[in-house]
């Protein structure tokens, strides 16, 4: 599969559908480049003509924001907004709940008006329009899931439900943690936290979420963040269940259940 | 006799109404110390807001079983200040039940209505002192509510429980009187709760139960007078800007942070050098973040006003379960703090002197502030609208820009984003490798 580039649609006087924001995880995390390479395949499988920004993206400065650093948010940012407007970007998909925020609720106020989609989300609309045909007895079958919601996604941004009725296409059993939803437990990466030390305390934040999902009984954990994917591997590896407990974005459940 | 009590009475209600008028405006200059904020926007939702989370305690239905009885203390509470009316106007006017004749048979179904939500009122008082200083729930044993916090909300729920008391008892004792067919106790109809209650006091003389039913209604409508210049300075004063907190309530998704239009001009110039020549031309630096309550905006003071010190919010905050220094409900109870004490300062300086002190590390320490996830369950979970998330990350912004104080972590990762586009040391080229293996 080879994934074009917003400049080599542009070069050839073309449009893709939507552009899809990998961001800095999805480019360089080992762990969430396979959820990237996932997402672009369920993409290619159902024919969307998407593009990615490749070497042009940059980060879209949320770290740096939420630390407290709104010079190099606001360089980044207004940088983004002239590269995406300069290719008149109108639709966006990104696998990452930060960007995801950040691209649809910052950028309109500096310039960047542009219809934001989170890869959930996005998913769940190709369900519905038939795009995405499951297999019969797929993969995870009767297997138990529980469904972490992530900061962003979530209370962020209200989406609760797209994830999980893309979940419900697996044939699943799904078990709700008891702090689900509105209510979830943060996976302690946010608000830069992932770029430094935890400060001290009794336990460490993934430590707690990731007990707390195990101990649903679950084999998979449904995640749809690359920092919630870091953190939470982290939790189950603490809780002694890495062999018995995966921690997979929805993405990868879906590309590994479609036809 | 009767011109002195009603003499007594007008003096008491007016000192009342007085003194809690003059503290009412100092919160409100208070308030108005903070940065302006335009947030007439959209009325229609932020009354919408105003009823379904003030009036219709919406958050506080997350916990059902709670809410129905805090539900009860607050309608009660409000409903029977109705009941208020009539005392003032009888203790200005030397009456007695002045509403009996205007209202006729409505007026004893309304007073027993009050009644029973006066007996709801008090046992839910009576559940909730047992929830806090027998049942021990996490967030009331906190040590963010050591000393005045906790005894604050200890003596609110008594007191309510003895006004209710009193109010019960003073229409007992009335309809006793009334049965009896002694003079100025003009026939009511009967009570439904103090009606059951009368057999108590068969055995009482007349001017006993005379005695009881004005002492009664004495201390009931000083009591209420007492309440109302206690509130002030209680986390109950919550019950008032509960209302406008709600109305002022944030309207965007809680993810989106407050934009600096400074930065984003000064960033705009440097990207865009030849944008210089039209720009305005600023004389005064602009102040990046908050440092002090001065710095934040007034609708962050009015949520420090507002905080109940329920503690739902650092109940739910990933840092707060998992030990850290942090709670939300701190952040809002020094904001307070801090800004009563600006105000004192003010009141006896004239203008602000410096006191050597600041939020900033006088109250909240920079431990604090870290390690924030920047979640929203504290925001979320309040039932009062109140965003603690804010405060934090203003105070961020400071530590960051004006104090260039960050963990070295954090430090790298701000150059890496500057120097490679992504908060890792990773080559700009190797974004897309991902698309070529
Ligand atoms: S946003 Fe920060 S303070 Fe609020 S609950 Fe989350 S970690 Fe705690
Ligand atoms: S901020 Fe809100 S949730 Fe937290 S203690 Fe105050 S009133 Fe309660």
């Amino acid at each position: 599969m080879h994934i074009k580039t917003m400049a080599e649609y542009a070069a050839n006087g073309e449009t893709p559908e939507v552009l899809f924001w990998v961001g800095c995880a999805g480019s360089f995390d080992q762990r969430a480049q396979k959820i990237t390479k996932a997402f672009a395949t369920i993409l290619d499988k159902v024919g969307i003509q998407f593009a990615i920004l490749g070497k042009e993206e940059s980060c879209t400065g949320d770290p740096a924001r939420r630390a407290g650093n709104e010079f190099i948010f606001q360089m980044m940012a207004q940088n983004n907004i002239q590269l995406l407007n300069m290719y008149g970007v109108k639709k966006i998909v990104t696998a990452c709940p930060h960007c995801f925020n950040t691209l649809k609720n910052e950028y309109p106020a500096l310039g960047g008006n542009y219809e934001v989609i989170h890869h959930t989300t996005f998913l769940q609309s190709l369900i519905d329009e038939g795009k995405i045909k499951m297999q019969e007895g797929g993969t995870f079958k009767g297997k138990k899931i529980t469904y972490h919601d992530s900061c962003y996604l979530g209370r962020a941004n209200n989406i609760y439900e797209a994830p999980r009725k893309v979940l419900e296409t697996l044939d699943a059993e799904l078990v709700e943690m008891k702090r689900c939803r509105s209510k979830g437990l943060c996976c302690g990466a946010g608000g830069a936290q992932m770029f430094k030390e935890e400060e001290k305390g009794s336990t460490r934040i993934n430590f707690e979420r990731g007990h707390e999902a195990v101990a649903t009984g679950a084999s998979v954990i449904a995640a749809n963040c690359p920092f919630c994917m870091t953190m939470l591997t982290d939790g189950v590896k603490e809780a002694g269940k890495e062999d018995d407990v995966k921690v997979l974005d929805i993405a990868e459940l879906i590309a590994q259940s479609m036809k | 006799m009767r011109i002195v009590q009603e003499l007594l009475f007008v003096i008491l209600f007016g000192a009342a109404v007085y003194l809690f008028a003059r503290k009412a405006g100092q919160i409100r200059k208070n308030i108005l110390l903070g940065r302006d904020k335009d947030l007439s926007d959209h009325p229609d939702l932020r009354w919408k807001n105003l009823f379904l989370l003030a009036f219709g305690q919406k958050k506080m239905f997350r916990n059902p079983l709670v809410a129905v009885l805090h539900f009860f203390v607050y309608a009660g509470f409000l409903i029977i200040n109705l009941e208020i009316l009539e005392i003032i106007l009888d203790g200005i006017l030397g009456t007695h039940r002045l509403f009996v004749p205007v209202l006729g048979s409505l007026y004893p179904v309304l007073i027993s209505l009050f009644e029973v939500l006066a007996v709801l009122v008090l046992t839910g008082c009576a559940i909730f002192l047992v929830r806090r200083n027998i049942l021990k729930l996490k967030r009331f044993i906190s040590k963010d509510l050591d000393g005045w916090p906790r005894s604050d909300a200890n003596y609110i729920l008594i007191t309510e429980i003895v006004l209710m008391a009193l109010f019960l008892t003073m229409d007992t004792a009335d309809q006793t009187l009334q049965a009896r067919g002694v003079a100025h106790y003009i026939p009511t109809g009967s009570f439904w709760i103090s009606g059951m209650l009368t057999p108590l006091f068969s055995g009482l003389s007349d001017g006993t139960l005379e005695a009881i039913e004005r002492g009664c209604w004495w201390l009931h409508i000083t009591g209420v007078l007492a309440f109302l210049n206690y509130l002030p300075y209680s986390k109950h004063l919550h019950i008032i800007l509960a209302f406008p907190n709600a109305y002022y309530a944030s309207l965007e998704p809680k993810g989106e942070m407050e934009n600096m239009p400074a930065v984003q001009q000064e960033v705009q110039l440097m990207l865009q050098p030849e944008l210089a020549a039209n720009a305005p031309a600023s004389d005064t630096m602009p102040k990046f973040g908050a440092k002090d309550v001065m710095d934040l905006t007034w609708k962050n003071l009015l949520d420090a006003y507002s905080c109940t010190e329920c503690g739902r919010c650092s109940a739910a905050c990933p840092a707060n379960i998992t030990g850290k220094l942090l709670s939300p409900r701190k952040i809002m109870m020094d904001t307070r703090d801090r800004l009563e004490e600006v105000g004192r300062n003010i009141k006896a300086n004239g203008t602000f002197t410096d006191d050597n002190k600041t939020l900033l590390r006088d109250y909240i320490s920079e431990e604090e502030l870290r390690a924030c996830t920047t979640c929203n369950a504290c925001v979320q979970e309040c039932p009062v609208s109140i965003n603690p998330l804010d405060i934090i990350l203003q105070l961020r912004r400071h530590l960051v820009m004006e104090e260039s104080s960050a963990p070295a972590e954090w430090t790298g990762m701000f150059s890496n984003i500057e120097n490679n586009m992504a908060p890792w040391k990773f080559s700009m080229d190797d974004r897309d490798k991902w698309a070529t293996e």
